[in-house]
């Protein structure tokens, strides 16, 4: 077969998007999806139980909830630090996420513990129930991934392997975690004030 | 500025042999995570499952061939109807697909891998495991008899019927793990697709230079994450009901089976054009190479392909006519549906302006992808018949609406997986498929095709519902029956000579060369089959057909572009 040259403009710039930017905003509007349909029956069920507990039991998790939406500055101040290689403020504000996303998590369970041994509320009650721990139990789930993955970048970071050459992929993991808090004010908005 | 070469040169790998070589080359399928690889595995896959799906319907149309007929119990023919649905949709359309885009996607942009090669691996497993995993049903699923059973709730397993009191055993429960396996390997695939397509392309490729058939693969797989995901949800409400006693889909507890049936349907419209823009972005490869001229209307068809997407995703309660929405849903959603036929004919005439005037070559694929053109413009106007909603009142369940979507899934889908595997076997394999079977192929599904699908729609305005077990003989569906039953079998003949043909092709078929229908995206670049970093030096392109360039230096397609 013939070969043919072929002129190579070799001056051009070319700049493509991140990949792992790309994937986690992919991955995010996948996400939304799933937590759109469960808001969805949460909405649509509101008032529908024919028997046992309303949503009238519920207390709003106020200080959970300043935890977990504080926790984006912290993780926005780790960026930040990790950006400009300061590497022990990155890890003093990492784990500051990290400890304002386990309080959280925390707040969960004990809120989960009154409501199953104090208003008999299960997941089995009724529509309340099954709407409530399954919405809230997503979310929580979504928190428990995040945190699991933030951890690993602490090990690591103890360990001394992360400096500022990662900065790109901390910034997509945050971009999970952000994502983890704003959904938060959805569900917090749909359970705790609409649903009441 | 440098030089590069045609052809991009590929040093030879030398080949192993031996016993060892063997379990060398089965534990590389294992483990690859080479994006061709993986993508033949999808291919193969789906082609077994193909067969699997393709035999199921043979039970159903021998069942239906004569009536009061007895070949199988009603409670296995149940299992068969649902089975081929969800297979054909879940464990051929969708993985086919995205593994010819696996494949492909890299070649065509000029890429050596996809964003996240492991990620693919995973996610190609996932979805395997899916497959098997709905399958083992029939073994693990302890049934209403006490023996294996497969699911038998339809593929679109309406609630209340999946409840625990109306279908106890495990096999709903199968049905339902198995999708959501199968449904995050498909959301792997199409983040990793999505990242592959912003990311990884070469240089000078821009995206309005793109081949149309990445391009729609994208817009399908932006698609797919907001597609699938919904349905995974449902189906965790479902387990929950199951398992955890929760009342989603329970009526007695103040549930709603209503719901159900939107969130099936949120998934399940825009499933087919998840299903159905691959196959015309195989469409829009091929056509214009067999009609030796680029592409008509780019831009518009990218337009009318996002304009697709988004109005796709308001459009599902047209399955739901009959379940009584009020005036103003049924309006809302016959009109949503009547517009996306605007972009969708934008498409046809596309392709007919591409065809016009060209010098066309009646080769196999070409043969396919024009039988697609008639048969999707039919499967489409049946579709606007039904977007009206007193009509749809009509003909609701009847086997009009199955001769619609087997229109659109085998008229348009399957036609152009066909029309892909004649065109890209040569690059894949480095052999020709042989052209005198795939002719015997292509006529024998063509014509078996119509005489199953064009009477059904009578059967169904005469009355015949879906799904049904039997018929009373007086109703006058006898002979139409016994046609569609008939071309049902022919094409099953036309598919074995396909499988024939790929297994005889890969040891004797003619030698295919790099580049053998004289085509004008990047992965006829690279030889047949390419190697596994694709192409040696990183490809560079200046307009939509790079090696039109590079075969035309006198007159390069860029000295035309803006």
């Amino acid at each position: 077969m013939t070969t043919t040259s072929v002129p190579i403009f070799a001056d051009e710039s070319w700049r493509l998007p991140s990949r792992g930017t790309v994937a986690m905003l992919s991955l995010i509007i996948g996400e939304s999806a799933i937590f759109t349909i469960f808001v969805v029956a949460y909405i649509y069920y509101i008032g529908r139980s024919v028997s046992g507990p309303t949503p009238k039991i519920l207390d709003i998790p106020i200080f959970m909830t300043v935890c977990l939406l504080s926790s984006s500055f912290t993780i926005m101040v780790a960026e930040h630090a990790i950006d400009h290689g300061r590497m022990a403020l990155f890890t003093a504000f990492w784990a500051l996420t990290m400890l304002l996303g386990i309080i959280f998590l925390g707040g969960t369970a004990l809120e989960w513990r009154h409501l199953i041994y104090i208003d008999h509320l299960t997941i089995r009650t009724n529509l309340f129930g099954t709407t409530f721990y399954s919405l809230v139990g997503l979310h929580a789930t979504h928190v428990i991934v995040g945190l699991m993955m933030l951890s690993i970048v602490l090990v690591f970071t103890l360990l001394g392997r992360i400096n500022q050459s990662h900065a790109e992929r901390i910034k997509v993991l945050a971009l999970y975690w952000h994502f983890v808090d704003a959904v938060w004010v959805v569900v917090f908005t749909v359970v705790y004030i609409v649903g009441r | 500025m440098a030089d590069q070469t045609l052809p991009i040169p590929s040093p030879f790998e030398v080949p192993q042999t031996g016993t060892a070589a063997f379990l060398e080359w089965l534990h590389d399928w294992f483990v690859t995570v080479d994006h061709k690889k993986l993508g033949i595995l999808y291919v193969v896959y789906s082609l077994f499952f193909l067969l699997v799906g393709g035999f199921e319907a043979m039970c159903i149309r021998i069942q239906l061939i004569i009536p009061h007929n007895t070949f199988v119990t009603p409670e296995v023919y149940d299992e068969l109807f649902t089975m081929h649905g969800t297979t054909m949709v879940f464990l051929v359309g969708m993985p086919i697909l995205f593994g010819v885009a696996n494949y492909l996607v890299p070649l065509m942009i000029g890429a050596r891998d996809m964003a996240y090669p492991r990620l693919n691996a995973f996610s190609f497993w996932l979805t395997a495991f899916g497959g098997l995993l709905l399958y083992f049903s029939i073994i693990g699923g302890f049934g209403l008899y006490g023996m294996g059973s497969a699911p038998d709730i339809g593929w679109f397993a309406y609630a209340p019927l999946t409840a625990k009191a109306f279908t106890p055993g495990h096999n709903t429960d199968y049905w339902a793990l198995a999708l959501i396996v199968s449904g995050f390997g498909t959301l792997g695939t199409a983040i990793n697709i999505i990242a592959t397509t912003i990311s990884m392309r070469c240089k000078g490729m821009t995206l309005l230079r793109m081949p149309l058939f990445v391009w729609l693969m994208l817009i399908v797989s932006v698609l797919t994450l907001v597609t699938i995901t919904p349905l995974t949800a449902a189906q965790v409400m479902l387990l929950i009901d199951r398992y955890l006693g929760g009342h989603f889909f329970d009526i007695r507890a103040g549930g709603s089976a209503l719901i159900w049936i939107h969130f099936f349907w949120i998934f399940g419209h825009p499933e087919v054009y998840v299903l159905v823009l691959p196959a015309f972005g195989i469409a829009s490869e091929i056509i214009p190479v067999f009609s030796r001229k680029p592409i008509f209307g780019y831009s518009a068809m990218v337009a009318a392909t996002v304009a697709i997407m988004f109005i796709s995703l308001g459009v599902w309660a047209h399955h739901m006519f009959t379940v009584g929405m009020t005036s103003v849903g049924n309006a809302f959603f016959a009109l949503s549906t009547m517009i996306i036929s605007v972009p969708t004919g934008i498409k046809v005439f596309n392709w007919l302006a591409t065809i016009w005037g060209g010098r066309i070559r009646f080769a196999t694929p070409m043969l396919f992808a024009l039988a697609f053109l008639v048969q999707f413009v039919i499967a489409g106007l049946t579709g606007i018949m039904l977007s009206a909603a007193p009509w749809d009142w009509q003909l609701h369940n009847s086997y009009f609406v199955i001769a619609h979507f087997h229109y659109v899934l085998v008229g348009a889908i399957v036609f152009n997986i066909f029309a892909a595997i004649y065109y890209w076997y040569p690059k894949v394999t480095g052999r020709m498929l042989s052209e005198t079977l795939g002719k015997w192929h292509f006529w024998l599904f063509f014509i078996g095709f119509h005489l199953t699908f064009d009477p059904m729609h009578v059967v169904g305005i005469l009355g015949m519902p879906r799904s049904i077990y039997t018929y009373e003989p007086n109703r006058g569906w006898n002979t139409l029956n016994m046609v569609i039953s008939i071309g049902a079998f022919i094409q099953g003949i036309a598919v074995l000579i396909l499988v024939w043909n790929m297994i005889r092709s890969h040891r004797s078929g003619e030698m295919a060369g790099n580049d053998p229908w004289d085509a004008w995206t990047l992965e006829w670049a690279t030889s047949s089959p390419p190697p596994s970093y694709n192409f040696a030096t990183d490809p560079v392109v200046r307009s939509r057909r790079p090696l039109w360039d590079l075969k035309h230096p006198n007159d390069p397609d860029w000295k035309y572009e803006p």
